[in-house]
C-alpha cells in the first residue's frame, strides 16, 4: 500500500520511551488513515472509563494516506483522544503545514501514552526523535512557543498548546502553524494533562505514490474542478468562511443571543464581505490549497494577525449581540494565541450573558474582574476571552464550557449544548437536517462532520427544501458518512464544494493503489462513524444523549425569516436510526455491524455483555 | 406600482449598491430584477423572497424584500 510512511511512533512521557513500529497495512484498508485509524487505536488500546485526563487516556495526532500527497487539500491532520468536554470520542480537524511536514519525517501518526512528569515537547527531525525539555516555553503563547522553537530548530513546523491547554481548559485546542486549530473537544486539554506543550517536525521525505503519472493527472483534473467552482474559487477566497454570515442572516437561522434570536438587521457589519472591505490585509492558503479561503486580518493596533471564520465571527458576535468586527478579531486572535476553542469560547460567553440577564449571574459575580456580561459589549468578549485562556477571576469558570457553566447555577438548559458541547453557528429549528447531524454528532454539538448546510441553504450537491424533514435522515447519514472518509485520508472538507465521492476514489487510488470504488470508499466512512458510536457506548454516552436543548425543540423562532420553526427531532431520529441499521434505540445492530466487518465488537451491542 | 428592497451580497456588490429600494410595476419577476440590476441570471445562485427560497420565475409583491446571493460556501 503506498501513501503511507508504513511507521507509527509510540511516545510513552511516563517512561520516556520512544519506539517504532510498523503501520499494519490491513487496518489503514479498512478504516482509512486519520481519523479512522485514531478511532480504531482508542477502541483497542484504551480500556473503557478512564478519566480523559489520566495517564491511562491516550493522545493520537494522526495523518491519512494523502496528507502531504501532491493532491488539492491535502494539509490535514487529526487529534484523537477520549474528550475531556463530552466524554465521548474526540476527533479534532486541523490544516496548514504541520501535518504534510510531520508526515514527511517519514511517519503516519504518533501515539501518546502516559504522562511526563514536567513539561516537555517532541522533536521530530526525520528519523531523529527526542522527547525534551519544555520549561522554557511552557506557559508561552502559541506564537511564542513557535517563535522560540522555530530559533532553536530552524525551518521546523510546530504544534502546540497554549496557557489554555496547560490549565486543562474544557474548551482548549491544539494549535499549529500559529494560528490553525484543531479546535473541538478539548483535546489541548489532554495535551496540558499530559504536560506536552508542542511538536516541533521537520522531514524531508517525500509520499510514495502508487501511480505518479496518474496522480498528477488526476490532481490537475481535480484543481481544475475547484478553480472552476465558483464558490473555492470566487467565494471563498474572497470572503473566507465568512461570506457565509449575510446567507444564513437573511436565511433566519442566524441565531442571535444565545439563539433566544435568530435574525438581525445588523449583520452586515460583521460579514464576509465588511471584513473583506476594511479589515482583510490578504487571504492564506493551506498545504496544496487551491481555495486559499484563510483570512489575514489587521487588528487596530496595526498587528498583522490571523482572522476568524465564519463560526468565530458569529459565536463571539451575534450570539453575543456584539456587532464590532475590531474586537471580533481581538478575540479570535487571543484564542489562537491561549489556544482556546473559538466556537466555545464565545458561546460560554452568550451563555453567560443570558445567565446575567436572567439574573442567575449576579453583579458581585463578576465585580473584581471588571469586565460586564452585558450583551453587546465589545470589551466583554475581549476581557473575558482573555480571563478564560488564563482561568482568572470568573473566567476561570467559564473555561469549562457552556454546559458546566450553565449547570453550576441550575439551569444547563440555557447552554445551548449537545453532549455537553456548545452548538454552531445556524439554528435548526429553520433546517431541519443540519439539525439532525447536531443531535446525532459521534463528537456533540458540531457542525462540520455532516454540513447538511450545503444542500440545504446552500445548495450543494443540489438544493433541498430547508424546512422539510423528508429524505433527510438519509441524507444526513451520506454526508457523516462521507466526511468520515475525507478526514480519514487527509483532505479538508470545504473541498467538496466541487469534488465529490468518485473524485475523492480517483485521488485515493492513484496514491494508494487500485483498492477502492464508490461504494467500498464510503463504507469505510459509514464503518467509521460506526465504530465512533460503539466507542461512546462503551463510555456510557449511548443514544439518550442524541438530542437538542429544550429550546430548539420547544420553543418557536422568535423572529426573522424562520420565525415560527421548530426542530422535529421526533420525526428524523428514528428515521435516522432505521437507515443507519440500527435499533430504535439507536444501537448497532448485530446485521450492521457484521456487514462492515466490526464482528470483534459485538459484545459493546449486546447489552447482557455491556 | 409595488416598492421593494433589493440586497445584493459577496461579488454581486462589485460595481452596484449594497441595497436598492425600488419602484417596479405590478408583475415585476425576479428575472426583470436580475435584468435591470446586470446580474447574470445564472449566476443567482441564492434568491430569497422575504428569506425563503423562490426561483427567477417568481412575481414580486408590495414590500417584498429580494436577497440576491452569487454561489457561496463556508462552513
Amino acid at each position: 500500500m503506498y501513501g503511507y510512511m508504513g511507521k507509527i511512533l509510540r511516545v510513552n512521557l511516563t517512561n520516556r520511551t520512544i519506539t517504532k513500529e510498523d503501520l499494519d497495512f490491513e487496518l489503514a484498508k479498512k478504516y482509512l488513515g486519520a481519523r479512522g485509524l485514531g478511532v480504531k487505536i482508542m477502541m483497542d488500546e484504551v480500556p473503557a472509563n478512564v478519566d480523559p485526563f489520566s495517564p491511562e487516556n491516550k493522545l493520537i495526532i494522526a495523518t491519512g494516506g494523502l496528507t502531504g500527497a501532491p493532491v488539492p487539500t491535502s494539509g490535514r491532520y487529526m487529534a484523537i483522544t477520549k474528550s475531556p468536554l463530552t466524554g465521548t470520542i474526540a476527533i479534532a480537524n486541523s490544516g496548514g503545514h504541520w501535518g504534510p511536514q510531520f508526515k514527511a519525517t517519514g511517519h503516519d501518526l504518533i501515539i501518546f501514552e502516559g504522562k511526563a512528569d514536567k513539561p516537555v515537547y517532541l522533536y521530530i527531525n526525520d528519523d531523529e526523535v527526542e522527547i525534551r525539555d519544555a520549561e522554557h516555553i511552557w506557559g508561552k503563547t502559541v506564537s511564542e512557543t513557535t517563535k522560540i522553537l522555530q530559533e532553536e530548530f530552524e525551518g521546523c513546523k510546530v504544534l502546540s498548546i497554549g496557557p489554555a491547554g496547560e490549565r486543562l481548559s474544557l474548551i482548549a485546542a491544539i494549535m499549529n502553524d500559529v494560528d490553525r486549530a484543531a479546535g473541538r473537544g478539548g483535546v489541548g486539554a489532554v495535551m496540558g494533562s499530559k504536560n506536552l506543550k508542542a511538536i516541533a517536525v521537520k522531514g524531508t521525505k517525500k509520499v510514495s505514490l502508487f501511480d505518479e503519472e496518474r496522480t498528477k493527472e488526476v490532481s490537475q483534473a481535480k484543481v481544475k474542478i475547484l478553480r472552476e467552482d465558483p464558490v473555492a474559487s470566487g467565494g471563498l477566497p474572497s470572503y473566507g468562511s465568512a461570506v457565509l454570515v449575510n446567507i444564513i442572516n437573511e436565511t433566519g437561522i442566524f441565531p442571535v443571543k444565545n439563539f433566544q434570536e435568530s435574525y438581525t438587521d445588523e449583520a452586515d457589519k460583521i460579514s464576509g464581505e465588511t471584513l473583506a472591505a476594511t479589515r482583510l490585509v490578504k487571504n492564506s492558503a493551506c498545504y496544496r490549497c487551491p481555495i486559499a479561503c484563510g483570512r489575514v486580518v489587521k487588528l487596530p493596533d496595526g498587528s498583522v494577525v490571523g482572522g476568524p471564520e465564519y463560526e468565530t465571527i458569529w459565536a463571539f458576535g451575534a450570539d453575543c449581540a456584539v456587532f464590532d468586527l475590531d474586537a471580533i478579531n481581538e478575540a479570535n486572535n487571543l484564542c489562537n494565541e491561549y489556544g482556546l476553542d473559538t466556537i466555545s469560547t464565545g458561546t460560554t460567553i452568550a451563555t453567560a450573558m443570558e445567565l446575567y440577564e436572567k439574573g442567575y449571574i449576579k453583579d458581585e459575580d463578576i465585580e473584581a474582574d471588571g469586565i460586564s456580561l452585558k450583551w453587546g459589549d465589545p470589551k466583554a468578549i475581549v476581557g473575558w476571552t482573555r480571563k478564560m485562556g488564563l482561568r482568572e477571576g470568573f473566567g476561570n469558570k467559564l473555561a469549562d464550557g457552556a454546559y458546566r457553566l450553565a449547570e453550576s447555577y441550575g439551569a444547563p438548559e440555557l447552554s445551548m449544548t449537545v453532549k455537553k458541547q456548545e452548538l454552531p453557528a445556524y439554528d435548526p429549528r429553520g433546517v431541519q437536517g443540519h439539525g439532525l447531524t447536531y443531535a446525532v454528532n459521534n463528537r456533540g454539538g458540531c457542525h462540520i462532520k455532516g454540513y447538511m448546510i450545503s444542500p440545504e441553504i446552500l445548495g450543494y450537491p443540489e438544493k433541498l427544501d430547508r424546512s422539510s424533514v423528508e429524505g433527510k435522515a438519509a441524507y444526513t447519514k451520506i454526508f457523516l458518512d462521507l466526511t468520515a472518509v475525507i478526514d480519514s485520508i487527509g483532505l479538508c472538507v470545504f473541498s467538496t464544494f466541487g469534488l465529490g465521492l468518485s473524485d475523492y476514489v480517483d485521488m485515493y487510488n492513484a496514491v494508494v493503489g487500485d483498492i477502492y470504488t464508490d461504494e467500498t470508499l464510503l463504507e469505510a466512512g459509514e464503518r467509521i462513524w460506526n465504530l465512533e458510536k460503539l466507542f461512546n457506548i462503551r463510555e456510557g454516552i449511548d443514544s439518550k444523549e442524541d438530542k437538542l436543548p429544550k429550546r430548539l425543540l420547544e420553543v418557536p423562532i422568535q423572529n426573522g425569516p424562520s420565525k415560527g420553526e421548530i426542530h422535529r427531532l421526533d420525526i428524523l431520529l428514528p428515521e435516522y436510526y432505521a437507515v443507519r441499521g440500527w435499533d430504535e434505540d439507536g444501537i448497532p445492530t448485530e446485521e450492521t455491524l457484521k456487514k462492515l466487518g466490526l464482528e470483534e465488537y459485538l459484545g459493546y451491542i449486546n447489552k447482557e455483555m455491556a | 406600482m409595488i416598492s421593494v428592497e433589493v440586497r445584493l451580497f459577496a461579488t454581486f456588490r462589485e460595481g452596484r449598491q449594497n441595497k436598492y429600494f425600488l419602484e417596479l410595476d405590478d408583475g415585476t419577476t425576479v428575472l426583470d430584477v436580475l435584468n435591470l440590476l446586470n446580474i447574470n441570471p445564472e449566476e443567482a445562485s441564492i434568491i430569497l423572497i422575504n428569506g425563503k427560497n423562490v426561483d427567477v420565475t417568481k412575481v414580486l409583491s408590495n414590500g417584498d424584500v429580494l436577497s440576491l446571493f452569487p454561489p457561496v460556501g463556508g462552513g
